[in-house]
């Protein structure tokens, strides 16, 4: 199989991203805004319910939520590009030719990681705010648990962006699913003082073990402060939802593009 | 039997229940510029996504230098450039680079890429915009660089879906002489959709479509010939009542559309004078002239290449 285009693919993504100011701005700004309003707004009436997480500050809590949020909504939303595309005519252009159908989504997808992981670690310059200082393994694994999420998530979106007919549809689907994978992740609240109902949800949230797999990854080589899942099975989970999604980005892209104009 | 760049045999395409190809065949030959002639609506985008292999057709059989398209995609995409309505480039991108991403998508080595860019540029007089960011440049440089972008796997067959639309007259004119050139040098076999009759008048073959299906075939010349040497064209308040009168009398064949009637056949100007003093009073204007692809249009349709309360939008579900 060829996939020659993939390299070039991929460059496209980003340098449409980096010469797009607006988003790169919006990209950086937004969850910074989040992190700093919900971190100082709940500083004071937010304790973690294990005696080993008391010290705990809210705004070091929120960090890994934070960085998975960066990665979900980066990764998902560069994908909005392929619903543009269908209109701008790229799209048409790129099946038109020989390139194999697995590169088209493959391209496009490891872009968004890239970019995803980026700004990942833009927001990660900003940890020593919460008083916590992690290790350079720890700064390692944040960043390829941070790779894994963003990769199932950008190849999510390609799904969704393939079969939507306009960008308001996809933003609507993408809020849709979006902002309750990331409320029910375990990255506003612990999961632990939570009830049943909800913890279930959690449990069954692939974005759980990604923002749980990061907070633990914080910590390294030391154990985190508060409960957390298991570490290698959390990563498996996010390494096996971003190779489900990517086989389901393939078939998709396999099938033909609903309506051209 | 020579092998043809396109050959479609009875070819219908249907929308649910809506027919967009209706048993169309059509036969384009080597080196050819051959033109479908229709409004938007007639089926000619629908014909385009077929032979670009968008598109699985309902019936019939489509061959592009022998290939079915639904069997042999990838020999198909190899043997064919195309250019759609819609510009496949990217704005923050500059044409260099929008080049570039196109070249790997055809999986074209970086010698072969630089080669092809060498001879395309000067042929559509982009070499001095390579690195000019996209969103910066006009309309009708735009198309030329789409036009590179379709041809840079030299492809022995080009589509063109209808490039002219949105320029302004003097980037039309450039982007016919780039389009001449390249026939020249390169002997590129092209299909031109195309809604302008002026388009249409510079292809050596056409087929003119109209509701899905082919109204006739023929070059523009056999095509016009047909409709007599001269055609008189009376505008008037009641059509119909005066071509039923003229037919009667003069005994000659008419046609009415729109406002207007239109008397055909070899000897129509010289029905001037009497049919001013048999009905001069209803007629608004006379005019004779030799007949336009619009009035062959007119004649196999019986209507209008651009009037109004045709299906304007292809709709596509």
């Amino acid at each position: 199989m060829k996939m020659h285009a993939v390299p070039a693919l991929w460059r496209r993504e980003l340098v449409k991203f980096v010469r797009d100011t607006n988003r790169v701005a919006g990209a950086v700004l937004q969850p910074l805004a989040v992190w700093l309003l919900l971190g100082f707004g709940f500083r004071d009436s937010f304790r973690l319910p294990t005696p080993a997480g008391m010290d705990v500050p809210y705004l070091e809590f929120l960090f890994p939520g934070m960085m998975a949020l960066v990665a979900l909504f980066t990764s998902i939303f560069s994908t909005i590009s392929i619903v543009e595309e269908r209109h701008s005519g790229f799209l048409q252009a790129a099946l038109a030719t020989p390139v194999h159908r697995s590169s088209l989504v493959l391209g496009p997808v490891l872009g968004s990681t890239t970019l995803a992981v980026g700004q990942g670690l833009l927001f990660f310059a900003l940890i020593p705010l919460t008083g916590h200082t992690p290790s350079l393994p720890a700064l390692a694994l944040m960043t390829g648990i941070l790779a894994l999420v963003a990769f199932g998530f950008a190849a999510l979106g390609v799904v969704i962006a393939w079969q939507s007919r306009t960008t308001r549809g996809f933003h609507a689907v993408m809020n849709l699913c979006l902002i309750p994978l990331w409320v029910l992740s375990g990255a506003f609240f612990p999961i632990e003082g939570a009830p049943g109902a909800l913890q279930w949800a959690i449990r069954f949230n692939p974005v759980s073990y990604g923002v749980d797999a990061l907070r633990t990854a914080m910590y390294w080589p030391q154990n985190p402060p508060m409960d957390a899942f298991s570490f290698v099975p959390s990563i498996a989970v996010t390494g096996l939802f971003a190779a489900v999604m990517l086989v389901l980005a393939v078939r998709t892209a396999g099938k033909p593009v609903r309506e051209f104009r | 039997m020579p092998v043809h760049p396109v050959h479609i045999d009875d070819l219908t395409h249907r929308y649910g229940s809506r027919t967009a190809l209706d048993t169309i065949s059509l036969t384009v030959s080597q080196g050819s510029f051959y033109g479908l002639l229709g409004p938007n609506g007639s089926g000619k985008t629908t014909l385009f996504r077929i032979l670009a292999t968008l598109l699985n057709p309902s019936e019939g059989s489509v061959r592009i230098f022998g290939a079915d398209p639904l069997m042999h995609p990838a020999r198909v995409r190899q043997h064919t450039g195309i250019v759609f309505q819609g510009v496949a480039l990217d704005d923050e991108l500059t044409v260099l680079e929008n080049l570039r991403t196109h070249a790997s998508l055809y999986g074209l080595r970086r010698s072969t890429f630089q080669k092809r860019l060498a001879r395309l540029l000067p042929l559509f007089g982009l070499e001095e915009r390579l690195h000019e960011r996209t969103e910066r440049l006009s309309g009708g440089l735009k198309r030329r660089v789409d036009l590179v972008r379709g041809l840079l796997h030299a492809p022995p067959l080009l589509l063109l879906d209808e490039p002219a639309t949105g320029l302004d007259p003097a980037a039309r004119q450039a982007l016919r002489e780039a389009i001449d050139r390249l026939r020249r040098q390169e002997g590129t076999t092209i299909v031109l959709a195309t809604h302008l009759m002026e388009e249409a008048d510079r292809c050596d073959y056409l087929a003119i479509l109209d509701r899905g299906r082919v109204a006739a075939q023929g070059t523009p010349d056999s095509l016009k010939q047909a409709v007599g040497e001269e055609t008189l064209w009376i505008e008037c308040d009641d059509p119909q009542d005066l071509a039923e009168r003229i037919a009667k009398q003069f005994n000659v064949s008419t046609q009415v559309i729109g406002t207007r009637v239109q008397l055909s056949g070899p000897d129509a100007h010289d029905l001037l004078s009497p049919v001013y003093e048999t009905a001069g009073e209803n007629i608004r204007s006379v005019t004779i002239r030799r007949p336009t692809l619009e009035d062959v249009f007119m004649m196999h349709t019986g209507h209008g290449l651009h009037e109004n309360g045709l299906p304007v939008e292809e709709e596509i579900s």
